[in-house]
């Protein structure tokens, strides 16, 4: 463990932005649920309406978590952030684990340091200490966000204390992967399979006995009650769990080479197939697992938000607030909320169509342009086959989760009309998707060093979709999403103009980034 | 473009022309005023320590840097405006190799190949042996020896006029180095072009026709290895049967140590005639001469400013920290670092 200390200090040093902006970025979406809740909710008599018909709702709870005390303002509060909240915060732990374990290991500096007087455990209990602080800190702030509700301090402790512990325990299964694989990308995967069967072991629980609940460590967290007994034992499974997930770490390393993994890599083909000939086939063969992931994540979301269009007319009950908010678009309110729910999937989609557009840079920076410009392939050329993977696939993205929001409730509404409906409905989110990866293309172009602009405009539709009716957003500030011009089908109809007028931004914001490309310096200097 | 079949080494116009080519990175000289001519059919040492400006020149004559002032040719077309016609009659090879984590060494190689407009297969199952290199390994799990072998096959098994090699051999055994020395004089020997950027004097002198030494993103000589030569010293160690007096007196004798009937010192090759008949004159006994050697020419350039810029230098490209250096180098003539030897 010497220079355990030393590698703290880089790692804050490193990552000081980084956490920075996941612990106050996870602290506001806690606030601001928080704030909301108590808004659409403001008696005890509409807190009750809005519970009741949640207590026996299968998809609501396999989605979102039991419903402790959800009749009271922080139970409700806890129920929305839900498993949601969890999630994040244990993508939190497994990229900052990951970042500074073998990612820095397969770059070669973990052999730098460890040449110098740093011993083996040194970089992974130096990331855990970082992780144990900033998930204290961000625990802090969320049981602060919570209490500002004015619901009792004890529940949001405990609330604040279980998402810490379960954030903490996924920085410690991550510690554990990374020893497995020697590949940081693997070894997330690993950690993130192992959060998804969390999830899903957790929601089939829910749905149930509640006996598979207590499998899942996801589970343990919500099963701390907050604002409804408030069960603080089940923090020490949470804590258990990661003193033994450290110790397999740390057995695991003791047994490893450094930049092994236990599992050997495998070989690959000694030739090309006919498929990797073109600057387009390379750039399929580059993204196609990522957006194999992205479509698979967006279907199971459209699965779920068709399995309960039914039941929407009984969980607005007859709460104004929320009906205001579904009904915004107008017509009934079953269309309403698939508007909603696919507006919701669009801007999901739009973190495909940002970081497949954004290939294009990391590309560049990683050095790996330089030898395909060096060939007869131009500057033009290239970087069309990225841009059109981004534009192809989210609209494949968008298909295929219509397809699968339509089919879905036209099941179980016995509606074989709808699968067109809601088809055609998430089709019309395509281009504010295109315009998203013209901004991307065209920070690329002009101003390559300040691309993660591309991912504040997301957060700014994103903040503007889901919070600017919340909010009270005047109109000129909503206008500047494009997904604030997508016709709101179903309950709206198509209207041509505001989609040729998406499509013809998003034309010009390529053509700029292509014409900045062809005029400025390239590679990775 | 009509040129673009024409046979290597056929045109008498230069391979390479760069006339005073100016490149800043912000407020840093990346190059200033740099010159390079390489001829048709040569192998032409491009040397400079770290960072004075080499990959830059490199990148600039690929297109893929828009120099601010001066002029480059390559292949009688405009590296910028011409380069994808030119990408089909050259190949590259960075100093640092980054592979596609999950394809594997032969993926990229037909890849690369292919983009060019072809791939030689039968050269490049010829050039995998020779090189010892696994190509079903993935990106991610070369070693930097390996990932520079699969940049070097890439380049070496297309059928190309020109190849730019940026410190080609950086990571190779010299088991292997002496392999890549071996397919260069091949392919020289068919007329092609070889633009060899490196600070390895040996492999420059073993390969090299004619050398450009830069500095600080400026040419400081230039000419055949012959030429060059001239201009340094052979140091010369002897044993006389008398002491060979007034040999400090001769012109052109440096650092001279002479005790009793033995002496060593270094000499001006210009003036190694003069002094070998003094030497007769006192009666030779036994007599070593050592043949002026690229790094003393490179020395004379740049002397101890190699230490003082090795000392300075991070993992990096090669054109940013240049500049840097240069910044603290540029108000010293080249002449003054060689006068005290």
């Amino acid at each position: 463990m010497t220079g355990t200390w030393t590698l703290v200090r880089l790692i804050l040093r490193r990552d000081r932005l980084r956490l920075a902006l996941w612990i106050l970025g996870i602290a506001l979406v806690v606030w601001s649920s928080a704030a909301s809740v108590k808004g659409l909710y403001p008696t005890q008599a509409d807190l009750e309406a809005a519970a009741a018909p949640l207590y026996d709702n299968a998809a609501v709870i396999a989605l979102n978590g039991p419903t402790y005390g959800i009749d009271t303002l922080g139970g409700q509060i806890v129920f929305q952030v839900g498993s949601f909240g969890y999630v994040v915060m244990a993508l939190m732990g497994m990229f900052l684990v990951g970042r500074h374990t073998r990612a820095d290991e397969e770059e070669g500096r973990t052999e730098l340091l460890r040449a110098t007087v740093v011993g083996r455990t040194a970089p992974v209990t130096a990331v855990l200490v970082v992780a144990t602080a900033a998930f204290a800190l961000l625990g802090v702030l969320i049981a602060l966000s919570v209490l500002s509700t004015g619901v009792p301090a004890a529940g949001s402790w405990l609330y604040g204390a279980a998402m810490a512990g379960f954030g903490l325990l996924f920085a410690c299964v991550t510690a554990v992967t990374v020893q497995v694989s020697s590949h940081n990308r693997a070894a997330l995967g690993l950690a993130g399979a192992v959060l998804g069967a969390a999830y899903v072991l957790r929601a089939i629980g829910d749905i149930g006995s509640g006996t598979l609940s207590w499998l899942s460590p996801m589970g343990w967290a919500q099963a701390a009650r907050p604002f409804a007994g408030d069960a603080w034992w089940t923090l020490g499974l949470l804590a258990a769990g990661c003193v033994a997930l450290v110790a397999v770490a740390f057995v695991l390393l003791g047994i490893r080479d450094l930049g092994g993994g236990l599992v050997p890599p495998r070989p690959g083909p000694a030739d090309a197939s006919r498929a990797l000939t073109t600057p387009v086939g390379l750039a399929v063969r580059l993204q196609r697992a990522a957006l194999i992931g992205w479509v698979a994540g967006l279907v199971l979301t459209g699965v779920a938000y068709g399995s309960v269009g039914n039941d929407v007319a009984d969980l607005v009950g007859d709460n104004q607030s929320m009906e205001d908010i579904i009904a915004q678009a107008g017509g009934n309110l079953t269309d309403s909320f698939f508007s909603t729910a696919l507006l919701t999937i669009a801007l999901i989609a739009g973190g495909y169509a940002i970081s497949s557009a954004l290939r294009l840079r990391s590309e560049e920076t990683s050095g790996r342009l330089e030898p395909v410009l060096a060939t007869a392939v131009s500057r033009t050329r290239w970087a069309a086959s990225h841009t059109a993977l981004a534009l192809v696939g989210s609209a494949l993205a968008m298909l295929a989760t219509g397809l699968a929001t339509g089919i879905t409730y036209a099941l179980v509404a016995g509606d074989g009309g709808q699968v067109a409906r809601l088809t055609g409905a998430a089709l019309a989110f395509v281009p504010a998707l295109w315009v998203l990866v013209g901004v991307a293309v065209a920070l690329f172009g002009l101003a390559p060093r300040a691309v993660g602009v591309a991912w504040g405009a997301l957060v700014v539709c994103l903040v503007i979709g889901l919070f600017g009716e919340i909010f009270d957003l005047p109109t000129w500030v909503r206008d500047v999403s494009p997904f604030q011009h997508v016709p709101q089908m179903p309950a709206a109809g198509f209207s041509l103009l505001p989609t040729a007028l998406l499509l013809l931004v998003a034309g010009a914001l390529l053509v700029a980034g292509f014409a900045g490309f062809r005029r400025r310096d390239a590679g990775a200097a | 473009m009509t040129s673009d079949n024409a046979p290597a080494g056929a045109s008498g116009s230069p391979a390479i022309a760069v006339e005073g080519l100016v490149k800043t990175f912000g407020h840093v000289r990346a190059l200033d005023g740099l010159d390079l001519q390489v001829a048709t059919g040569e192998v032409h040492g491009f040397l400079g320590p770290n960072g004075s400006g080499k990959s830059t020149t490199i990148r600039v004559l690929l297109g893929l840097l828009r120099a601010d002032e001066g002029h480059a040719s390559l292949l009688g077309g405009d590296p910028w405006s011409d380069a994808v016609a030119l990408h089909r009659r050259l190949a590259y090879v960075p100093g640092d190799v980054t592979l596609w984590p999950n394809l594997s060494g032969g993926e990229v190689i037909d890849l690369l190949g292919r983009l060019r407009g072809g791939v030689d297969r039968a050269r490049r199952d010829v050039l995998l042996e020779r090189f010892e290199l696994d190509p079903t390994k993935k990106g991610r799990t070369y070693s930097k020896g390996n990932r520079q072998k699969v940049a070097l096959v890439a380049a070496l098994a297309s059928d190309v006029e020109l190849l730019l090699l940026d410190e080609p051999t950086s990571g190779l055994d010299p088991l292997m180095e002496t392999v890549f020395q071996d397919t260069v004089r091949e392919i020289t020997g068919e007329g092609r072009t070889v633009l060899l950027s490196s600070h390895i004097l040996a492999e420059v002198e073993a390969l090299c026709d004619r050398v450009s030494i830069i500095r600080a993103g400026r040419t400081v000589e230039h000419g055949t290895l012959a030429e060059l030569r001239h201009l340094t010293r052979t140091s010369v160690a002897v044993e006389t049967e008398r002491p060979a007096d007034g040999l400090a007196d001769l012109p052109g004798v440096h650092d001279l140590r002479a005790e009793g009937t033995r002496a060593r010192f270094d000499v001006d090759t210009a003036q190694l005639d003069a002094v070998v008949r003094r030497l007769v004159d006192a009666g030779i006994r036994t007599l070593t001469s050592q043949p002026p050697t690229l790094e003393e020419l490179f020395l004379r350039h740049y002397g101890d400013e190699i230490a003082h810029l090795e000392g300075r230098d991070g993992p990096g490209s090669d054109g940013r920290r240049g500049a840097d250096g240069s910044g603290a180098t540029a108000d010293r003539p080249p002449t003054e670092a060689d006068a005290p030897r």
